[in-house]
Order: structure tokens, then C-alpha cells, then sequence
């Protein structure tokens, strides 16, 4: 059979032009700050939007040929999966509350970004951005449908997943992840880009992906692997379009150097503190580990990182500034985000636990500064008292962050032993942060951090109660309340792993899979 | 510095003493004992006493820790916004000059958390 | 010179691709992770369509690599010949 195919008319390069300049048009009886009015009050100036390219060149005939594929390949997998009883594939049940984690704290931002990305290709002026962003907002939708698919399978079995949207916008650490993209989403065009477009998915998004999926591949579970890798295959692209419009930005004017610094520096901040949830996970919840937190962040950020930056220097951009107190909070960042969910073990949609003597080793190991010093007395304690059914459950309310919303958890740069405390007053209130760098966002935009729905207060506030509770009857109960209002069940979605429904569930199916009964 | 925003940008503020029911937010931490992942955040009447707090709240709160029992209350160090400060446990907080969203912490001398590990 | 980097899926797909990015770049170290396959290279990194095509012996789009494609680092130039990723700094 011949195979040859049709030569092609054009090559790439003027496909793409035609594909994108020229379908646009310049408007003769509108003008053009009436149908792009958000493209001034940023201080971002563009000259000539004919400028950006995209280096992939993709068109969006190609892009549905290709897209079609990647959809025709993972829903295939995903059915096998499923015939096949594959989430009795992973190594132990624990390794499920990644799932969790990953289906209420991140795949809700797939469709956040899908809104995000389809918001600003409506607002650039330049058809080769707008090609570029319709194609990544379709992306981003298509990553958070294809993720509630491949996860609907687990919820069919496991707990804690049942209303991952419902918690999403309720649960208190979920604010964190929640409150990152509502801060991006209402940002101007230009910093949404800078934000999502560059400094998460250009900077950080290795870190979030790679490591995660390459953990699910590690743990037998082929459905979120596959999930992982069909959304990761859309990032390079992604990455891509970050990296070029930070490179258009700064070649269009110089004055706009100082502000997408600022960007830049804000937003990689935002984002690091964000991954402290994968930090905990690659250390604590993968049954087998594939690397290190720290050594992730090495290899992705420190090495990788660092090469753009470099490169970044002729147009006057330098290395966000946070980096130095990353570079120290490497050694520590996962052991105290882990002892925060055990701590509040109660008021979480997925469980924890605390390691074994072969995982504690493995922590020794990999962070031999760190853990046998600072963390490791007082998991061994916990541990020790859980086995004297003295499980610790911490059901006093933390203090927050008022930018990040993480509790205050994080210690001094250079002391492990003293948690950090800074404050502002502003127009007659007081103001906590976890951090120089919270701090600093906070006073760059005050008015609008004010305005955080941070769950603690809310909860205090009486905002946390299903309706018609009347907190003040006597025997109130804050904790059954607020579960309520985040739909989980107390002691089924809560708790410690060690008696959860989850792992007798799964110990039982799975002999029922490798045994005659 | 200002938000850049396309007309005037003003929202109220989500956490003034005014939503609290008539209760003010009090923080408060313990240092060298990180075992408590964070500092606390309490609704506190401003005339409750603060002597109500170490005695009837405090335990509840913190007593999983083998060393609270240890603590000599007339020994703690007081901080406010980190600078020394020292409350009267027979006083109101409003007395003892806490206001919403104050943050105060108390340093226990010789004790220094499981194993002197600050947990 | 800094690092660039391409991570593709491990696959029957990307085999020859692989296979054709070592030929191109023999400086390049490949690392065999869980499932994916990622190769570094010095400062720069080429993606040849022709010897893709030579190895799987029909024509090849370099747009298809997007299936497999895991990650990148580095900056992008793409043409119907070929892909390049490098660092100017
Ligand atoms: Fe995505
Ligand atoms: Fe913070």
C-alpha cells in the first residue's frame, strides 16, 4: 500500500502564519481600547504583537489531530485499568490519598485555568497569544475532565472523594491551592501570564507533574499515570507559551522589566508554597519514593531553574529573591508540612500516618541534616503514643498565613526550632504572615489580601456551619459541624490510615484478587 | 503601592472584630514545642480573664505534651509581636492590652520539647 | 552551558525517537525513570525529523512527538526539519 503522504503546500513556518495573522483582522469602526480595555492599566507596554510567535508552531488543525490521539490513548488505558481491577494494583492503600489530595486540591485548578487562559486569549490583541491561549484553555478542560474520569473509578471504592469540588471550595487547607489561582485569575491579562503561564507552569509545573506521575507509574496505578502523562504532554507547550510571552513582555519595553520582575518574583513565591502539598506527598505518602523533595527541587529548580534565569539576564531579570529561603527550607519543608496533617488528621478528606522504621530510614538518609535532629523525635513519640491508642488529634484551629492561608507552620530561615512570625498593621488591623515574602505581597497589594477568606476566621465567624446550625445550644460540637458543612463522614473520610475503611477494604479485595476464596 | 485595577478598588476588610460575634481573635503559641504544627487562633471575649485562659483553656489545648504538666507558670516568658511582654493573669484581655488579632507566645525555660528536640 | 532537556514517555513510539535524538546528539546522557525517559545535553538538544524517518522507515511529523512528549527545558525552535532546544546563556 502506498503510505506517502500528500505533500504538504506549505511549510511550517508560513502555515502558521497563515493560521494566526493571517486570520486577523484590523477593526475599522471600533477601536481597539474598546475591544481590548485591559490591555493599559497593568503598565505593560506592547508595541508590536506581531512580534510573538509561537515556536511550536502549532496550528489548531493540527492540534485537534493530535489532541484526538492523546484522547483516543488514555481513554483506552483508563477501560483496561478499570476491567481490570487495577486499583488493586497499587503497592498499599495509602498510596490512594494522593489521589485524594491530587482530585480536591489540584484538578479543580485545571478548570480555574481553563477559565483563566480562556479570559486572557480573549483579551490579547496579537493572534499568534490568542491562538496559543484558546488552545491551552482547551487543554486545561480537557485536563480536568479527563482527571475526574480516571478518578471516578477510585471513588467507587475509596472514601474522601465523593465531592472533591464541594471540599475544594470549603475544606481549610484547600484554600491554599484555591486561593493561589483566585488571586491569579483576578490579576490583569499581562500577570495572569506571568503567573500561571510562566511562573507556575514554566518553573514549577516539573516539579508538580513529573514527580507525581513518575510516583504513580512507581506505584502500580497505571490510570492516574496515565492521566498524568496525557495532561503532561500539553504542558511542554505550555511551558513553552510561558516562557515566550515573558520573552515578548521584556523585549517590547524596557519599563516593563521592574513590574514583570515583580511578577515574577511574587508568583514563584506563591506557587513554591503551593508545592509544599507535593513536597509531603513525595516524602510521606508514596509507598515507594522515587526521589527526594529536596532532590526534586534540585534537579527541577535549583538546576533547571537556574539555567533560565541565566538566560533571562540579558533582558535584565534576575533570580527571584525567595529562592535563598527555598534554598534553606529544602531540608525541612516536607517534614513539617506531614506533621500539619496529622496533626489535623480530623478535619482532612484523606488520611494520614506516620512512617515506619524502614521509611524513617529512608528520611534519615535523604536528609541527613535534617530529619534525625529536628523530626524524627517526634514522629517516633507519635508513633509511640498511636500505638498506645493515644493517636494525637490536634482540634484547636491553627493560626493562617494571610497571603499563602497555609497555617503558620514554617520556621526562621536558618532556625528549624522557632516558628517565624512577621505582622503588618494596616488601616487599623492586624496583619500575620508566614513569611518576608507573604509579608512583602501583602503590603504590594494590601487591599486585596484583606479580603482573604481565610477558613479559620470563617469557621469563627459562624460561616462554616450547615444551615440552621445554631452554634451557641449547649454541647455545640464546632469540628462535627464543620465536617457537615465540608460533606465528609467523621471516621470513615478522616483520621488516622491505621483504621480507616480504605485500608481493611483494600486488604480484603486484594486477597480476594490473588486468592482462591 | 496600589492594585492596579481598571476603577476605583475598595472592598471591606474579611476579618474585623465587628464579624465575631462579640469576640475578639486572640493567637497563641508555645515555644520549643513544635509537636503543635502552629500557633493557635482563638475567639476570646475581650473581658475574659487571663487567667481563665491559662487555667481553663490552655490544658485542653496543649496538655498532650508530657511537658505541660512540667510547667511553672510563675517562670514563662511572655511575648507580644515578639517583643517581652508580661500579661495579669486577674486581668481582662482588654486589660492586659490584647486587642483582635493579637499574637502572643510564651517561652517555658528547661523545656525543650521530646527528646530536646524542640517538638 | 547550562542543561536543556526533553523527558518523553517510554514507549514503543518513542524507542526510535530516542534512538534518534543519541545519534544526533552523541554528548547527550540519557536517564531511564519510572515510565519516561529523560535526555540532557550541554547547551543545546536537536530533534531530526530525517533521522526519525530513516529509523522508522515512513515519514515522520515532528508535531507528532506532542503525544509522547513529557517535558522540556530550554528554549524552543521548531521547523518541518527539526527541533531545537538550547540556552543562548
Ligand atoms: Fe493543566
Ligand atoms: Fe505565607
Amino acid at each position: 500500500m502506498d503510505m506517502q503522504v500528500a505533500k504538504k503546500k506549505l511549510g511550517l513556518k508560513e502555515r502558521y502564519a497563515v493560521m494566526t495573522r493571517g486570520l486577523d483582522w484590523k477593526p475599522s469602526y471600533q477601536k481597539m481600547e474598546d475591544i481590548y480595555p485591559y490591555m493599559a492599566y497593568e503598565g505593560i507596554k506592547i508595541h508590536d504583537w506581531d512580534k510573538w510567535e509561537d515556536p511550536f508552531r502549532l496550528t489548531m488543525d493540527a492540534y485537534w489531530k493530535y489532541q484526538a490521539e492523546k484522547e483516543r490513548k488514555l481513554y483506552a488505558i483508563i477501560d483496561a485499568f478499570n476491567q481490570n481491577n487495577g486499583h488493586l494494583n497499587v503497592t498499599d492503600a495509602r498510596y490512594l490519598n494522593t489521589v485524594k489530595l491530587f482530585i480536591s486540591g489540584i484538578s479543580p485548578l485545571e478548570y480555574v485555568a481553563h477559565r483563566g487562559f480562556s479570559h486572557v486569549g480573549r483579551q490579547f490583541p496579537g493572534p499568534g497569544p490568542r491562538v496559543a491561549c484558546l488552545m491551552q484553555a482547551l487543554d486545561e478542560i480537557r485536563h480536568a475532565q479527563t482527571q475526574v474520569h480516571s478518578i471516578s473509578n477510585y471513588n467507587k471504592y475509596y472514601n474522601g472523594m465523593h465531592d472533591f469540588h464541594h471540599a475544594h471550595d470549603r475544606v481549610w487547607f484547600l484554600s491554599v491551592p484555591k486561593s493561589f489561582f483566585d488571586d491569579a485569575i483576578t490579576a490583569g491579562p499581562f500577570e495572569f501570564m506571568v503567573s500561571i503561564g510562566f511562573s507556575f507552569e514554566y518553573v514549577l509545573t516539573n516539579l508538580l507533574f513529573v514527580p507525581f506521575v513518575s510516583g504513580a507509574a512507581y506505584n502500580g496505578d497505571m490510570g492516574t499515570m496515565t492521566f498524568g502523562f496525557s495532561a503532561q504532554s500539553d504542558e511542554a507547550r505550555h511551558m513553552t507559551l510561558g516562557l515566550e510571552v515573558i520573552k515578548f513582555i521584556l523585549q517590547q519595553d524596557p519599563a516593563n522589566v521592574p513590574i514583570v520582575q515583580r511578577w515574577i518574583d511574587k508568583w514563584t513565591w506563591r506557587g513554591y508554597r503551593v508545592l509544599t502539598l507535593v513536597a509531603m506527598m513525595m516524602d510521606y505518602m508514596l509507598p515507594k519514593r522515587t526521589m527526594s523533595w529536596k532532590e526534586a527541587w534540585e534537579v527541577y529548580f535549583e538546576e533547571n531553574g537556574g539555567a533560565l534565569f541565566k538566560d533571562l539576564a540579558r533582558y535584565g531579570i534576575k533570580m527571584p529573591d525567595c529562592a535563598a529561603q527555598i534554598a534553606l527550607e529544602k531540608d525541612h519543608l516536607s517534614h513539617q508540612a506531614w506533621s500539619t496533617f496529622y496533626n489535623y488528621a480530623a478535619a482532612s478528606n484523606f488520611h494520614t500516618w506516620m512512617p515506619d522504621e524502614e521509611e524513617m530510614a529512608w528520611l534519615s538518609s535523604k536528609y541527613p541534616n535534617s530529619y534525625d535532629k529536628y523530626y524524627r523525635p517526634r514522629m517516633e513519640f507519635w508513633r509511640e503514643e498511636a500505638a498506645k491508642g493515644n493517636r494525637f488529634y490536634n482540634k484547636t484551629l491553627p493560626m493562617l498565613c494571610q497571603t499563602c492561608q497555609i497555617p503558620m507552620i514554617f520556621t526562621e530561615p536558618g532556625d528549624p526550632t522557632k516558628i517565624c512570625y512577621r505582622e503588618v498593621d494596616y488601616k487599623g488591623d492586624k496583619y500575620h504572615f508566614c513569611s518576608d515574602h507573604c509579608k512583602k505581597i501583602f503590603e504590594d497589594e494590601p487591599e486585596k489580601y484583606v479580603q482573604a477568606w481565610l477558613p479559620v476566621h470563617q469557621i469563627y465567624q459562624g460561616n462554616c456551619f450547615p444551615e440552621g446550625t445554631d452554634p451557641t445550644v449547649e454541647g455545640f460540637d464546632p469540628l462535627a459541624a464543620v465536617l457537615k458543612y465540608y460533606n465528609l463522614e467523621f471516621g470513615r473520610d478522616n483520621l488516622d490510615f491505621d483504621i480507616s475503611e480504605d485500608k481493611k477494604n483494600f486488604a480484603e479485595w486484594r486477597g480476594q484478587a490473588t486468592k482462591n476464596v | 503601592m496600589a492594585v492596579a485595577a481598571v476603577k476605583t478598588y475598595e472592598f471591606p476588610p474579611a476579618d474585623t472584630v465587628d464579624k465575631f460575634h462579640g469576640a475578639q481573635l486572640l493567637y497563641i503559641g508555645w515555644e520549643d514545642h513544635l509537636l503543635f504544627c502552629a500557633p493557635f487562633a482563638f475567639p476570646f471575649p475581650p473581658t475574659m480573664r487571663f487567667g481563665d485562659i491559662l487555667a481553663g483553656v490552655l490544658p485542653g489545648v496543649f496538655g498532650y505534651h508530657p511537658d505541660f504538666a512540667k510547667i511553672d507558670w510563675a517562670k514563662a516568658e511572655w511575648f507580644k509581636s515578639g517583643q517581652p511582654w508580661q500579661p495579669d493573669a486577674d486581668k481582662s484581655l482588654a486589660e492586659n492590652g490584647l486587642k483582635h488579632k493579637d499574637v502572643i507566645r510564651f517561652r517555658t525555660p528547661g523545656l525543650t520539647g521530646i527528646k530536646g528536640s524542640c517538638s | 552551558m547550562s542543561t536543556v532537556f526533553i523527558a518523553l514517555q517510554t514507549n514503543e513510539e518513542t524507542r526510535p525517537i530516542v534512538e534518534a535524538i543519541i545519534q544526533d546528539n552523541p554528548d547527550c546522557t540519557v536517564n531511564e525513570q519510572p515510565a519516561m525517559v529523560k535526555i540532557d545535553a550541554q547547551g543545546k538538544l536537536v530533534v531530526r525529523r530525517e533521522t526519525i524517518e530513516e529509523l522508522i522507515g515512513r515519514p515522520y511529523d515532528l508535531q507528532e512527538l506532542q503525544v509522547n512528549l513529557i517535558t522540556i527545558s530550554g528554549n524552543l525552535d521548531q521547523t518541518d526539519d527539526e527541533m531545537i532546544l538550547y540556552w543562548n546563556a
